[in-house]
């Protein structure tokens, strides 16, 4: 972390929870820097988190007011802080278990509401904190604690579904990718109604490891090499796009 | 010789539900039960049944509750906030006197609490948890083996009974590796002619939970009732350790009762004549043993990883006129002998005095 956002971080805050290479810390960064760039007052902000690694990025570490609630209910919790005080802007920060999986139905709920979050959905692609067990997010073949011989299941294309959902924001970037990504942090921030952000961030410890992708750094280069612009893979062949990953804004709202 | 092999308990318990002829497993990754799911993850295709990690212990329980309908040998395991989850999906079992092995490797609560090992759903585990009048049977190991062998017992007894049986465990005997001798496997199964598996050849069977009219499900709640009284007599089991001559009697169970084992030889050490009372069931709870014990022992020290709630049992077991003290830690704290000893010694001082 670099030290002009340190003030917004919790005092006292010296290390985080995170594994060495976990890109979930650079999502922190970025998220950070977004709020910075906006000019935001974090007293005028919430910040809620259902439980797994990421929902540790605002609590405790944010110098904010956090809500750290059950595991899969995030949205829900969100809605209800949000209709109890909607001059705050509300931030979920989760992981794609949290609010994919166990808590997909009021991922789905939230955006057909479309109640004004913002939701950023860190995607490591497993279960990272119980030990790196599959998840709805986790590729097909994919080695994990609870597919040996690889998942068998195709993944949650989670933009889709929250787009086909009712949001009106909905966007897909790699940590690799950091201007974008905190681009489109702030424009969901500026985006009134249900905003929601899939930011894909590598597992070295858990899912990296077990699947043969090198260290941090190779895990970085490869989602790098991988993650291709929604402008440029329209000109792509189904051949070329094979193992990309499309990443860019879906809707904003205006259409 | 058997053959003993070094495993975690987690992984006697996969082993002893495999041993069982558990047909298939539901599961959710949560601390400290995830060896247990990863280990089924892998045993189970290799045996040709079925493994599923769901969504969530949501999915985890009512997909017990279909292959239990479907006459299937079935378990599901989870540590304490995923049995909260699951407690409306078990009321519905009970309900409908469905057969399942529900495992919960306790850990620290309230509310998300830690990951360390804690015995603080002991009231929701043995009192029913759920809404409404039922109750599970409770089995507590207290070793490796143990985990292994009362998963085998939980799946005999959940059958006999049409009852969902918990295997209530923490995490600390959960991760704790020792010998495990493996048993043989069940080969045969009991038929299950209630069970829905197509009608064919037979009258059609009805699995629910309910009778709309309040007259008459009151009867189907009584038959339910006397189910658990037939329970609570033929099924207490219970180990007693240094019980003919105690002038105090240490009560204890699961992973407390290890750490009262511990005190009990160290309090044996120093001349004092301590026993150790140790529910194996703890619904059903061992009372008329324990009432038996308070005809000739005054003095009972509850040892427990929650803060006071197994000992409200005991107490209504020895009554209110016996001395009951407690020694536990919670939260996920480790209870350590020497805590259960200085409990031991300002019992027997003051005994002495007195």
């Amino acid at each position: 972390m670099v030290r002009e956002l340190e003030k917004y971080l919790r005092p006292g805050i010296g290390v985080t929870t995170y594994c060495p290479g976990c890109g979930e810390a650079i999502l922190m960064g970025l998220i950070l820097r977004a709020i910075d760039e906006l000019g935001l007052n974090m007293d005028d902000m919430l910040f809620v988190s259902g439980i797994g690694c990421a929902a540790w990025i605002p609590s405790p570490y944010f110098n904010a007011d956090t809500l750290h609630t059950l595991h899969g209910r995030t949205i829900a919790f969100a809605t209800g802080a949000k209709l109890a005080n909607p001059k705050l802007k509300v931030m979920v920060i989760s992981g794609d278990g949290d609010l994919a999986d166990i808590g997909g139905n009021h991922l789905i709920h939230g955006a057909r509401r479309n109640i004004d979050l913002t939701v950023i959905c860190a995607n490591n692609m497993n279960y990272g904190m119980t030990g790196g067990q599959v998840c709805s997010t986790t590729p097909v073949g994919a080695v994990t604690m609870t597919t040996h011989q690889g998942n068998p299941f195709p993944p949650f294309d989670l933009c889709r579904l929250v787009r086909a959902a009712g949001a009106v924001y909905v966007a897909r970037y790699a940590v690799t990718q950091p201007l974008p990504l905190i681009r489109s942090i702030k424009k969901a921030l500026q985006t009134e109604g249900f905003s929601f952000i899939e930011a894909l961030t590598p597992c070295p410890v858990q899912f990296g490891r077990r699947n043969k992708l090198g260290k941090p750094a190779e895990m970085l280069k490869s989602l790098m090499a991988r993650c291709v612009m929604k402008e440029r893979a329209e000109k792509l062949s189904p051949e070329e796009l094979k193992d990309k990953i499309i990443t860019g804004e879906f809707t904003d709202g205006r259409d | 010789m058997p053959k003993k092999i070094l495993m975690a308990g987690n992984i006697a318990i996969a082993e002893g539900a495999i041993l069982a002829g558990c047909q298939a497993y539901f599961g959710y990754p949560i601390t400290p039960q995830n060896e247990l799911l990863e280990h089924m993850a892998k045993r189970m295709p290799e045996e040709g049944r079925v493994f599923v990690q769901t969504e969530s212990e949501l999915a985890a329980i009512s997909m017990l509750y279909g292959a239990a309908a479907a006459g299937c040998r079935a378990m599901t395991s989870t540590s304490s906030p995923g049995f909260s989850l699951q407690q409306e999906g078990i009321s519905y079992m009970a309900g409908a006197e469905l057969p399942a092995v529900l495992v919960n490797v306790m850990r620290g609560g309230p509310g998300l609490g830690n990951i360390g090992g804690a015995q603080g759903d002991y009231f929701q585990a043995t009192k029913g948890g759920g809404h409404g009048d039922y109750r599970l049977i409770n089995l507590a190991p207290a070793s490796a083996q143990e985990m292994m062998d009362l998963t085998m017992l939980a799946f005999e007894l959940a059958d006999k009974y049409r009852n969902p049986v918990v295997l209530l465990t923490d995490g600390f005997l959960g991760q704790a590796m020792e010998p495990v001798i493996i048993r043989q496997p069940v080969t045969e199964l009991p038929d299950k002619p209630w069970a829905i598996t197509g009608a064919a050849g037979r009258p059609k069977n009805v699995i629910n939970s309910f009778e709309m009219e309040p007259a008459n499900f009151q009867p189907r709640v009584s038959l339910l009732l006397q189910k658990f009284e037939r329970i609570k007599q033929n099924e207490v089991r219970y180990q007693g350790i240094h019980l003919d001559d105690a002038s105090l009697v240490i009560v204890a169970y699961g992973s407390a009762s290890r750490s009262a084992l511990t005190a009990l030889k160290m309090a044996r050490q120093k001349g004092l004549r301590v026993g150790l009372l140790r529910p194996i069931t703890l619904f059903p709870f061992p009372y008329q043993i324990l009432a038996d014990l308070a005809q000739k022992v005054s003095d009972f020290l509850v040892a427990e990883l929650s803060s006071g709630q197994f000992i409200e049992d005991v107490k209504l077991a020895v009554g209110l006129d016996k001395r009951v003290e407690l020694a536990s830690q919670y939260g996920g704290v480790p209870l350590a002998p020497e805590t259960i000893l200085e409990t031991i010694e300002r019992m027997s001082k003051v005994t002495i005095g007195r």
